[in-house]
């Protein structure tokens, strides 16, 4: 079959089991587009801008594991997509950007539009490619798409010049493609996994530390089995909620520089720390030479870059978690004698005390919202039908992974590593198109959102039921936060009380919305949001002053933290 | 502690740059670098001489090893190999000097592969030790120019 590029690129697509596309067209993708136009089987989503359709992907990949594809045109496109590509890269993110490039003859002559998208995109993208004859093109796409969804996943981004778009070839996808340079490990070494069952069969006080790759690897099963039958008491990172579900009485939250004061002490106090996907971020380990001072540490990731980055591990066992935990796991079989529960009562009843001792908490006033409880009341509005439930970068980030209580995993979307504002409304956009029949909740600062409220327009033409919750407190209040507590209360450039109407502007669009002011009426609002048929933006006015508690200063061990 | 890894890298556009960005995105210090290719043609050999304490040497190999173009990492630590270097340096020469400098090539098992009215140019091959040595001589008798390819290295027997 003969084709032109933009053709071989959707028929790719298809192979690739694709259904939806994220992007803005331009002059330089304008043959893909034009080829998009005359078929049925790819739905494009039309976003307003291009880092919107990056975060957009990302949330359609987070919530369901499957890649997310971007189109997008040269230029000014291109580097657009740069946050939401660096997003995926430091969370791990399957992604597949495709980004317009000049015409082979012109790169490199300043033509309008050229940005050197390889060159700026490499030290973001797990790979790229700039694909510069149209026979090379099938192969590279195959190429991406396995590289993106493998290993430790991540966003690879190919750059198509415009005349290798419009070049015909013949069309031949190939099943599958050899990289003598890419050979993710996936099965963990034998012995090194019957070593570390020992060790862990041995630990008296061991502690599970659980990661998004517990989650890429879908090993979220495995890490509750081994739980349960030794009573290993469990604790995630942000990147990690969903992987154990927080209703459990083993779950001690997540840990780290807001994390609970039970997963703080016990990562202290524990005599073996079983790391699972997870890469002792300094949000978690606080002052690194503190950190489970006490502890060997056991660690599983696919990733061997990442083992003994920060921290010296102990016993690193590489490969996909899910696998791994899967031989691993038949090999407690033979301590039959031995009553788990028993043995762990003493380190149990440690972390229950600390758990009494300073729970997560929050102060109620009469006169204003407290945004925890507005999280704790969708929490249990929406308990039985477990919504995706997508936050921003911010205190209300933190207070959703605080108060909002997650049991299943890919429901919790949240971009960790990088911290981008601005994507959650397009990252719950996204998780929406993949998941059209499940309730799709942004939770949202002012700031935030008004970093990304353009997709206002995607949600209505694509008739995308996303519910918004803006917890509105007139600041950027992660950094009022810090300039309270460390910088003498000079609240330098955070104050952000001239703010559009929120309810006006989303009312602009022709999408419902309301605004809450007291207490009494977060129910009933909430109530009125989720029984919305299409989507709602609620500005929900919270105490402007609110801070996220505990909280770990910055380069300190984590066991000092500031309370309530 | 100075550290010499050698890599097999596709011998494609923008490998380099890979392997550069690598190093300056996270903080390691390049101080020799060497690329050509390998007798397949797609393949190149880069040998890089960097540096670090024990924590950023492993780092660096498993990030090296991370990169898809990069198809093997090879590392000399605690293994017998042999490094070599080239040098080229050009001597200011006059009546007083000639001989001085001959001789210095001479013990060094230099050549001298370029003269002129008032200069020699000079080939040295060697590893680090030789090389500085040589120059050290010859520094006080007027170099007007060098240039040094940067350590290639492999390992012994195998």
């Amino acid at each position: 079959m003969r084709l032109n590029g933009a053709n071989i690129l959707l028929e790719s697509l298809k192979r690739e089991g694709v259904k939806h596309i994220f992007g803005i067209p331009g002059g330089a993708v304008i043959n893909v587009f034009d080829e998009l136009y005359k078929q049925k089987d790819l739905e494009f989503i039309l976003t307003r801008r291009e880092d919107g359709a990056t975060f957009a992907a990302e949330g359609y990949a987070r919530s369901t594991g499957k890649v997310g594809v971007v189109f997008v045109t040269s230029g000014p496109a291109a580097t657009n997509t740069v946050t939401g590509i660096a997003n995926a890269y430091m969370d791990s993110v399957p992604i597949v950007v495709f980004t317009g490039q000049v015409p082979t003859n012109l790169i490199g002559n300043d033509a309008f539009q050229e940005a050197d998208t390889t060159g700026i995109t490499r030290p973001c993208t797990k790979h790229n490619f700039l694909v510069k004859h149209v026979e090379d093109l099938a192969e590279t796409i195959k190429k991406a798409f396995y590289i993106a969804s493998t290993g430790r996943p991540g966003p690879v981004l190919i750059d198509l010049p415009k005349d290798v778009q419009v070049n015909e070839t013949e069309f031949n996808y190939p099943k599958s493609v050899f990289i003598r340079g890419y050979n993710p490990t996936y099965h963990g070494n034998p012995r090194q996994i019957k070593k570390v069952a020992q060790i862990i069969a041995k630990a008296k006080k061991p502690l599970l530390y659980v990661g998004g790759g517990a989650i890429s690897s879908e090993a979220h099963e495995e890490v509750y089995k081994l739980a349960k039958k030794l009573s290993i008491p469990v604790f995630t990172t942000l990147m990690g909620i969903g992987a154990f579900p927080e209703t459990d009485e083993l779950s001690l939250g997540m840990a780290g520089m807001h994390g609970t004061y039970r997963a703080n002490m016990a990562i202290q106090h524990c005599d073996l720390l079983i790391s699972i996907g997870a890469r002792f971020d300094d949000r978690v380990t606080g002052k690194l030479s503190d950190f489970a001072p006490c502890a060997s540490i056991v660690h599983i990731d696919i990733d061997p870059a990442s083992i003994s980055k920060n921290v010296k591990v102990d016993y690193p066992i590489v490969g996909d978690a899910k696998l791994i935990l899967q031989e691993m796991l038949p090999l407690f079989d033979g301590y039959e004698d031995r009553n788990w529960e028993e043995m762990r009562k003493p380190w149990l009843e440690m972390i229950e005390n600390w758990k009494n001792e300073h729970k997560l908490a929050y102060i109620r006033d009469e006169k204003t919202i407290k945004p925890q409880y507005v999280l704790e009341k969708l929490y249990q509005l929406t308990q039985d039908i477990y919504p995706i439930v997508a936050s921003d970068v911010g205190q209300h980030q933190m207070w959703v992974a605080q108060f909002y209580t997650f049991t299943k995993a890919r429901t919790h979307l949240s971009a960790g590593g990088l911290g981008p504002m601005g994507f959650g409304f397009p990252a719950a956009l996204g998780a929406q198109v993949a998941n059209p029949d499940r309730m799709v909740i942004n939770i949202t600062g002012d700031g935030s959102f008004q970093m990304s409220m353009q997709e206002l327009a995607t949600i209505v033409e694509f008739k995308l039921p996303v519910k918004v919750v803006i917890l509105n407190n007139g600041f950027l209040g992660m950094v009022r936060q810090w300039q309270q507590l460390f910088f003498g209360r000079r609240y330098a450039g955070t104050d952000i009380s001239v703010q559009p109407d929120f309810v006006k502007l989303a009312q602009s669009y022709g999408v419902d919305t309301f605004r809450l002011e007291e207490e009494k009426d977060v129910e009933e609002g909430l109530r009125k949001m989720l029984s919305c048929k299409g989507a709602c933006v609620m500005d929900v006015r919270i105490s402007p002053e609110e801070n996220v508690y505990p909280m770990v200063p910055a380069g300190a061990p984590i066991s000092h933290m500031l309370l309530v | 502690m100075e550290y010499i890894v050698s890599l097999l890298v596709e011998n494609k556009a923008g490998v380099l740059s890979r392997i550069v960005n690598l190093f300056s995105g996270r903080g390691y210090n390049i101080e020799m670098l060497n690329v050509a290719p390998t007798m397949d043609p797609l393949l190149s050999r880069m040998t890089i001489v960097t540096s670090g304490d024990e924590r950023v040497l492993e780092q660096i190999n498993k990030q090296l090893n991370k990169v898809i173009d990069v198809v093997k990492v090879v590392e000399y630590r605690g293994r017998p190999y042999v490094e070599r270097e080239m040098a080229l340096v050009k001597m200011h020469t006059d009546a007083n000097t000639r001989a001085e400098i001959l001789r210095i090539v001479d013990i060094f098992r230099a050549n001298v592969v370029s003269v002129a009215r008032d200069s020699y140019t000079i080939e040295v091959i060697g590893d680090s030790g030789k090389i500085s040595a040589i120059l050290n001589l010859l520094e006080p008798l007027g170099i007007k120019e060098l240039a040094r390819t940067g350590k290639v290295a492999m390992t012994r027997g195998e």
